[in-house]
């Protein structure tokens, strides 16, 4: 490819792009979310069409106006999101679009059935072929995809961040297969924003920039912390330098708690843990071993069935989330789409969410102080009644009138005073301070009052931190704090983590990122069907024993 | 004195910010309005068309429409006395739409109020105005919202969906309210109606002979506190947070189920002072079938005001111009009172039917999606 121009309305996507790759290699195309690598990809399977630019194969000149010569030339690719039939078998899937026919009308099933494992064998990918997609696990579903590519002709196979949905195990099974196409003689370009896969499997990567190739370099002659630079346009920190805390105390106490998933079945079973403040408690685990509902239950949405939740010592096992909240507990939902934001509220409105019903939001728009209401009341009576030397002052009645009018609607605020109900949002107190959140996190946005769904995925995380971290948190639950974040909105994210644990909060860790559990965590606890079934020290603990451990084995 | 001079002059400054806020929303919403002018311009045209069809001159229908209802002081009169009902019940509508609930009860939440009105204003006599008004107003709030609480519980605590309660609830409200009307409380005579209201109940009259009342101040007055209490008070923004996303709204501390339950208890007293409004009002008591549908107007005003309380208004006047004007327009052209309903259906029509058609292109749209 070569020159290749790409602009949408407002964004130049591809900016003379040069990308060359020789056959029989694995090459990675490796850029920041943005970067222009899925617009690259689109040209070259015919999605898009280049403003400028030509593409080349095999030395000829062609032009790929739609996915159907992009095949014809052999180019497949595997989609992020995969495009499978869930209902239909494995065998039925890869043969969708060419199936072979008896008297070119009939299905001829079994032709189909001995074609496909003839191919499975052929390049080592095994699959059940007789059972439907929806029973597959994702990585299975994933090796369909690809053999429904190769099925179809593909001799370059395009892969669109395929290891973003995948369990560490599978990734490893996806990196064998993909070896194994090498081997057979396929090429392989591998999209990726993770810059450990691409230096384990490719043979060389390309690196873009905000559109532009910013090189090509042999993976077995780069390092990490080039590629980093390379891809981000500075040093990037990987390791953070945390100080040891001071004093050892539980923030956060889970004592044998049980509970439910969604369908009534035992999702946690006796989890028991403490999290110490000044400290990143990391829980490690392949994702659905019952994390989301951990993290619900600590927050108060679902129902412990059995055990006791403590913060600070105090029993919160019943508590509201609203109750919570006003403790000290913060929380980053894992689905920031769904649980983190209100889409449809503006960033102001999001950065006030759970804070909204306290001061100095929200103020009494009718103040009622029972007590001085009431003395004043008495006064009035009093000076009605006996008035000053048998007569009426009516001086005196109309000062006590006006005061007990005004303890009515602007009482003084204290214990008697109250202001529930209907209460104001003072909206000079939120704009200053939905201006300040937005100034000290960087949050892009062109104001406060744009709303959520027009910003980008690493901002709208900017502003989830932006109101959890300014709530005076004592306990902090970040649930997949930077899934689907580019390397500098992660490294962000997690230079925060470390630094308000710094500051003394006490910090759960729920990812399913090893990476980012060990580069962050003070201790690794992992969870399996359930339960934490180890804490580790990360110091003293490998990652091939962390792997094993998250699939369900036993350490030594 | 100080003090109160200080306060009064805080006030003074929050009411011209609150007037300045309204303008600028009242300016940001003429862009969004846009569909539905576009929509009454289509329907009016069609309507011309039909009438074109049937052999009569829409120029002369639509000049006769237009001169009824606004040609002089008592169409004008007419008019927001028909529109005044409506603007309850689309308040009462928009505040439920706001919390992500479909309340079509509000025909039923409106003869409650209406009733509890009537019967306040039936037991007492000699009592002063400024207090006996008060009073049955505040029954048809009472009465309204107890007739929103019922599905809001059962919504809460059952998941009882408030499209099919709030629709059976209406017919139980009309069918007791019919019921009283005909045996307990039936005033002597052939119609089905309770005897009139003590005097000292009667909501003031503006522009007599007309039957425009105060009940369109407060009409009014509510459309502005509904804007207030929708994006200035916490009520208002929790009951925003669960319409827009429940589960993050949960997240955050808000109660769901109190919500949903102070949701439809609100927008249950709106349409419930509404019908009070129309008892103390204009017929100063309660009749069997006086309402010929406002409830249901109501649902369709608060769409074709754009879902936003001062289009309603606007909106509610555009309904009840057709009512007043449609009525002159009979009386004067021979054209048949049909056409007024007819036009009314055509300008709903316009206005849901684009959005049912934007909606269902969002559900079935093809996502792209890239890195």
């Amino acid at each position: 490819m070569q020159g290749i121009t790409k602009s949408f309305p407002g964004v130049l996507a591809n900016d003379k792009i040069d990308f060359a790759v020789e056959k029989g290699e694995i090459h990675g195309l490796l850029g920041e979310n943005g970067a222009g690598k899925t617009v690259l990809m689109s040209i070259l399977y015919g999605l898009y069409k280049p403003d400028e630019g030509k593409i080349s194969v095999n030395g000829k000149d062609v032009e790929i106006d739609s996915p159907r010569t992009a095949m014809k030339l052999g180019i497949g690719m595997v989609h992020q999101h995969f495009m499978v039939v869930p209902s239909l078998t494995v065998t039925e899937n890869i043969i969708l679009g060419r199936e072979p026919t008896k008297n070119r009308i009939l299905l001829d099933s079994k032709k189909a059935f001995d074609d496909v494992k003839e191919f499975c064998d052929r390049y080592k990918l095994q699959v059940d072929l007789k059972a439907p997609i929806h029973a597959l696990p994702v990585g299975m579903q994933q090796r369909v995809e690809i053999l429904k590519a190769l099925y179809r002709g593909a001799d370059v196979l395009v892969l669109d961040e395929p290891t973003s949905v995948l369990t560490p195990p599978e990734v490893q099974e996806l990196f064998k297969a993909v070896s194994a196409l090498k081997n057979q003689g396929k090429t392989v370009i591998f999209i990726s924003h993770k810059l450990r896969e691409v230096l384990a499997i490719c043979d060389r990567v390309t690196v873009l920039r905000r559109g532009k190739v910013v090189g090509t370099v042999k993976a077995n002659a780069t390092s990490l912390g080039e590629l980093a630079r390379m891809m981000v346009g500075r040093e990037v920190i990987f390791k953070f330098d945390k100080e040891q805390p001071q004093t050892r105390k539980a923030v956060l106490r889970v004592e044998n708690i049980q509970a439910v998933d969604d369908r009534g079945l035992p999702a946690l079973k006796d989890i028991d843990f403490d999290v110490y403040a000044y400290e990143i408690l990391g829980i490690a685990g392949v994702e659905g071993n019952g994390q989301t509902e951990l993290v619900e239950t600590l927050a108060g949405i679902r129902k412990a069935t059995a055990g006791k939740i403590l913060l600070n010592e105090i029993d919160i096992t019943e508590a509201s989330p609203s109750k919570r909240i006003q403790m000290g507990t913060s929380i980053v939902p894992e689905d920031r789409q769904k649980r983190g934001l209100i889409m449809g509220f503006s960033v102001m409105e999001n950065i006030i969410l759970g804070s909204h019903d306290q001061p100095p939001f929200a103020k009494g728009l009718v103040r009622i102080n029972i007590k001085e209401a009431l003395n004043y009341a008495k006064k009035l009576m009093d000076s009605l009644v006996h008035g000053s030397n048998g007569r009426i002052n009516v001086r005196e009645v109309l000062s006590y009138a006006r005061k007990l009018v005004e303890s009515l609607i602007l009482g003084s605020r204290d214990k008697t005073t109250i202001a529930k109900g209907f209460v104001r949002l003072d909206i000079t107190q939120t704009s200053d301070y939905a201006r300040r959140l937005i100034e000290e996190f960087s949050i892009k946005t062109p104001d406060k009052d744009t709303l959520a769904q027009h910003l980008s995925g690493g901002t709208q995380q900017r502003v989830v931190l932006a109101r959890e971290f300014s709530r005076n948190p004592k306990l902090i639950i970040a649930s997949q704090p930077t899934r689907g974040l580019d390397v500098g909105a992660t490294e962000y994210v997690r230079s925060r983590l470390v630094d308000i644990r710094s500051k003394g909060c006490a910090v759960l860790l729920i990812s399913a990122d090893l990476d980012e559990i060990w580069a962050l965590s003070d201790r690794i606890a992992v969870i399996y069907e359930g339960r934490i079934v180890a804490v580790k020290d990360p110091e003293r603990t490998s990652e091939t024993e962390l792997g094993l451990l998250m699939a369900g084995g036993k350490s030594d | 004195m100080e003090n109160l001079t200080e306060h009064v002059n805080k006030l003074n400054l929050q009411v011209r910010r609150l007037f300045q806020r309204l303008e600028a929303e009242l300016r940001a919403s003429v862009p969004k309005m846009l569909p539905q002018v576009i929509a009454i311009v289509l329907a009016f045209a069609v309507g011309a068309i039909m009438l074109l069809l049937t052999g009569y001159n829409p120029f002369e229908a639509y000049a006769a429409m237009l001169i009824g209802a606004f040609g002089d002081t008592f169409g004008i009169g007419q008019t927001f006395a028909q529109a005044t009902p409506i603007i309850f019940t689309a308040l009462a509508f928009l505040f439920a739409y706001k919390c992500g609930l479909f309340n079509i009860g509000a025909e039923g939440q409106f003869l409650i109020g209406a009733f509890f009105a009537a019967l306040v204003g039936i037991s007492f006599s000699g009592l002063p105005s400024f207090i006996h008004i008060p009073l049955a107003l505040g029954a048809g709030i009472l009465g309204g919202a107890m007739w929103g609480f019922v599905p809001g519980v059962l919504k809460a605590k059952l998941g009882a969906h408030e499209v099919i309660t709030t629709m059976m609830l209406s017919y139980v409200a009309l069918y007791i309210t019919g019921y009283m009307v005909n045996y307990p409380f039936k005033a002597p005579g052939w119609v089905a109606q309770t005897v009139l209201i003590s005097p000292s109940a009667w909501l003031p009259q503006i522009l007599p002979p007309t039957q425009l009342s105060l009940s369109i101040v407060v009409a009014v007055l509510l459309a502005v506190a509904t804007h207030y209490t929708l994006c200035r008070t916490t009520i208002g923004y929790e009951v925003r947070a669960i319409g827009l996303n429940p589960s993050a709204a949960e997240s955050g501390g808000i109660g769901i189920k109190k919500g949903i339950i102070l949701a439809l208890v609100i927008s249950g007293a709106m349409a419930g002072l509404g019908g009070a409004g129309e008892v103390l009002g204009i017929h100063r008591r309660f009749i069997e079938g006086f309402s010929p549908g406002y409830g249901w107007d109501g649902l369709a005003v608060a769409l074709v005001g754009g879902l936003n309380p001062f289009g309603i208004l606007l909106a509610s006047v555009l309904f009840g111009a057709l009512r007043s004007g449609g009525m002159t327009m009979t009386r004067t052209t021979h054209v048949p009172l049909d056409v007024a309903s007819i036009l009314q259906a055509l300008v709903i029509l316009f206005v849901a039917a684009p959005m049912l058609i934007k909606y269902l292109l969002k559900r079935g749209g093809v996502k792209w999606s890239g890195s």
